[in-house]
């Protein structure tokens, strides 16, 4: 090429760099968004970590039904179903000409498969409670499935639209850690271990096409990072964004949008109810009489967040009010101790994980609990030590954790739960809300259910933790409550 | 009288009486958490102003200075304690031993300092003693090596003959005529290496290393202040100078002997 040629082309291309600019602009459509924890593997029917969901519900995975924006459950590959009279038999019939993103045509088989697979006594599904009610399921024809269960279940089309219960493909099920293979409106493109998973438009879905034809999670587990990747334009939403302290800074910039929700997570002080002294109902009592939820809400999330007094969020209906109940009083707590044989109080420790709301509210509550006797030393830890002493080996004394899954409350009738808590009878209103159909009566029992927590004080209950959603002005359609911890990108795009 | 050992020689003991002071008085408690009075910038009442739980960041600066000065100081004892030995060994018997020992310093010297420390708190979980002991490692090989040298320099002097010929034994040789004359040149090393394990300190405990809340730490406030500069920059601002002000002392009160202590002056 000589120099007069390479001048040419250099021409060329600044002259049509300047025709692309002048071209009126198409909405853009493309979106980087960031979350604070890097999944462990991206199969959301093998693991329990909410960072799965975050990045592949609704995205790559469906199931028959989904949890909308407000956590109704939702038609998604079963377009209706039909419920017989004694509530223990599902028909659902299939969207048809569904593919998954290898290729494979979907249809009834790969339900029972998911099903089967998910129930299966080999099972490494996280939340295998959620298929304990169905019996038997049976392909019918390839376009529908029938679902017989035990005994009848009211939340059963909602357990469905989990994570956990997404229909896998019978080919690609094996390999979905690494690489996930869905029937969803976003294909994976790749995982770079460490900073991002990216997400491409799938050409051939089956239901309405998205605006976004990328999408890429970037993973920032720094506050002050965080921070500065929404300023500088890096990353365009943080959906749950994780520096309350800077959510101000955001509100009176009019390039972003700051949506202030809610969340599935109970944030609590857990205690390990088989260890002395926390096998005393009295020092479980005065532990929760210790504590200012206010100034663990105020001092640890800037005031965002939502006091409660047991293990229920405050935006369902079921919702009781008990924050009354187990009051910021030290002088009782002090009382409560010395009934209980601990007059001088005891030392204990307090394990707290990397999240700002574990470090900071841990600190917090260690001084309160300071004043009123009980000496709890701090121990800092990982999420993998955490989850391996804390959450599996029950070795601990004191955590605080926010439990994010929705309608969780029967974790407290768990025995293999990290709690140790027993209870038969709260185990009875479990059983029988399980087995009650949506409405007054299940809401009735939903109540009991949370005072006889508040009553027994398994554990000391903080606050619903909230959704800090900022993002970039123009973006609309994100999620503004995480009704499941899920970042649905079906209806997200950018105003013109 | 040189400038640098007396404003150093002021600084380092200013630092260290507010240390002292801080175990009889701080103008409030250190740990006391009030979330009402958070991040209030300086005033009268709170002359650094109070941090994200509302605590005195003048008198938390007064305790972590313990801290710091604690585990500086003994991790300076540990590197000293085992590296001037070693380094001694080393010249006086020389050969094999010689270069075993000094090949394994390189080994330990060609870890970066902060990486190495990290290492040894990741391993055996963080803390104070902890810290101690991963400061005080990378301390070793720095004080063996410059008593290697220095000592080397005087083990050719013609004195050291004349006592090895009147028959003095090698480690009386060490104790009574090597050890005296390179001890200013260890004094001023283990300024400066206090200096840095003050720094080391700090950079641990901002990586979440050092010793765990509530005792306060200079490098903890710095990791705190992080996220809250744009809203309440004094906090950042107080940890970090009282950071700097120590280590420029301590580096000048270094300087300072380094020109007293030479015989060449």
């Amino acid at each position: 090429m000589t120099f007069a040629t390479a001048r040419r082309y250099a021409f060329l291309a600044l002259a049509a760099l300047f025709l692309g600019a002048a071209n009126p602009a198409t909405a853009r459509s493309d979106l980087t968004l960031a979350m604070v924890l890097e999944p462990p593997h991206l199969d959301p029917t093998a693991g329990a970590a909410g960072a799965i969901d975050e990045i592949v519900y609704a995205n790559i995975f469906e199931g028959l039904t989904r949890i909308g924006a407000n956590g109704e459950a939702q038609p998604a590959l079963a377009k209706n179903w039909d419920i017989s009279p004694d509530r223990k038999t599902y028909t659902f019939h299939l969207h048809q000409g569904v593919k998954f993103h290898d290729g494979a045509a979907f249809d009834a088989n790969d339900v029972k498969f998911s099903l089967d697979r998910a129930r299966a006594p080999d099972s490494t599904n996280a939340q295998k409670g959620l298929f304990e009610a169905i019996d038997q399921v049976e392909v019918i024809d390839p376009a529908t499935v029938k679902v017989t269960l035990k005994h009848p279940s009211g939340d059963f089309l909602y357990s469905l639209g989990w994570g956990d219960a997404v229909i896998v493909g019978r080919t690609s099920a094996a390999t979905n850690k690494e690489k996930p293979i869905g029937t969803g409106p976003f294909k994976f493109q790749n995982w770079a271990k460490g900073s991002q998973v990216a997400l491409a438009r799938s050409s051939d879905y089956w239901g309405a096409k998205p605006a976004l034809d990328k999408a890429t999670f970037r993973f920032i587990p720094d506050p002050a990072a965080a921070s500065a990747a929404l300023l500088a334009g890096d990353i365009q939403a943080f959906p749950s964004f994780p520096a309350p302290e800077s959510v101000p800074q955001f509100q009176a910039d009019p390039r972003f949008k700051v949506e202030i929700g809610t969340t599935e997570g109970e944030t609590i002080l857990s205690e390990n109810n088989a260890r002395p002294p926390f096998d005393n109902p009295k020092v479980r009592e005065a532990i929760a009489h210790a504590i200012d939820r206010k100034a663990v809400i105020d001092g640890a999330m800037f005031g965002f967040g939502t006091q409660i007094g047991s293990f229920f969020p405050p935006h369902h209906p079921a919702y009781v009010d008990l924050t009354g109940e187990r009051k910021y009083d030290p002088e009782l707590a002090k009382k409560l101790l010395a009934e209980a044989g601990y007059l001088d109080g005891f030392k204990t420790t307090l394990k707290l994980p990397p999240p700002v709301y574990a470090r900071r509210g841990g600190e917090i509550i260690a001084a309160q609990l300071r004043s009123v006797g009980i000496e709890a030393q701090i121990i800092l830890v990982e999420w993998a030590q955490w989850l391996e002493q804390v959450f599996k080996s029950r070795d601990y004394d004191l955590t605080i954790i926010s439990h994010t899954e929705p309608n969780d409350l029967n974790i407290f009738a768990r025995d293999d739960y990290y709690f140790n808590y027993r209870n038969p009878a709260f185990k009875t209103l479990i059983a029988e809300i399980s087995a009650t159909p949506d409405g007054e009566k299940r809401n009735a029992l939903y109540g009991e259910a949370q005072k006889t927590l508040s009553a027994g004080a398994p554990v000391a209950f903080l606050m619903q933790f909230p959704k800090i959603g900022i993002w970039d002005a123009k973006l609309e359609g994100l999620w503004k409550n995480y009704p499941i911890p899920a970042n649905d990108l079906t209806a997200v795009k950018w105003a013109e | 009288m040189n400038r640098s050992l007396i404003i150093g020689l002021t600084i380092t003991l200013l630092v260290a009486g507010m240390a002292l002071l801080s175990y009889a008085w701080t103008p409030y408690d250190a740990t006391a958490i009030d979330i009402a009075a958070k991040l209030q910038g300086p005033s009268a009442a709170h002359w650094f102003g109070t941090d994200h739980f509302g605590r005195d960041i003048l008198s938390m600066i007064m305790v972590g200075s313990r801290n710091s000065i604690a585990v500086a100081l003994v991790a300076v004892g540990i590197g000293a304690g085992i590296g001037i030995p070693l380094g001694l060994v080393a010249a006086t018997r020389g050969g094999w031993l010689d270069e075993m020992l000094m090949r394994f310093n390189d080994l330990v010297f060609a870890f970066p300092a902060l990486i190495t420390a990290i290492m040894i708190t990741a391993i055996f979980g963080p803390g104070a003693i902890n810290a101690i002991i991963a400061i005080g490692i990378f301390n070793i090989p720095v004080f063996a090596r410059v008593t290697r040298g220095a000592a080397l320099s005087i083990l050719s002097r013609e004195f050291i003959l004349a006592a090895k010929a009147i028959g003095k034994s090698s480690g009386g040789i060490t104790i009574d005529h090597v050890l005296p004359n390179i001890a200013s040149l260890l004094i001023v090393q283990a300024t400066i290496q206090f200096a840095l394990g003050i720094l080391a300190e700090a950079g641990l405990s901002y990586l979440g290393l050092g010793a765990p809340p509530p005792n306060p730490s200079w490098g903890r406030m710095l990791f705190e202040a992080q996220t809250m500069i744009g809203i309440a920059p004094h906090m950042a601002l107080f940890p970090g100078l009282a950071i700097v002000i120590t280590v420029l002392g301590l580096n000048l009160l270094g300087d300072g002997l380094r020109d007293v202590l030479d015989p060449r002056n």
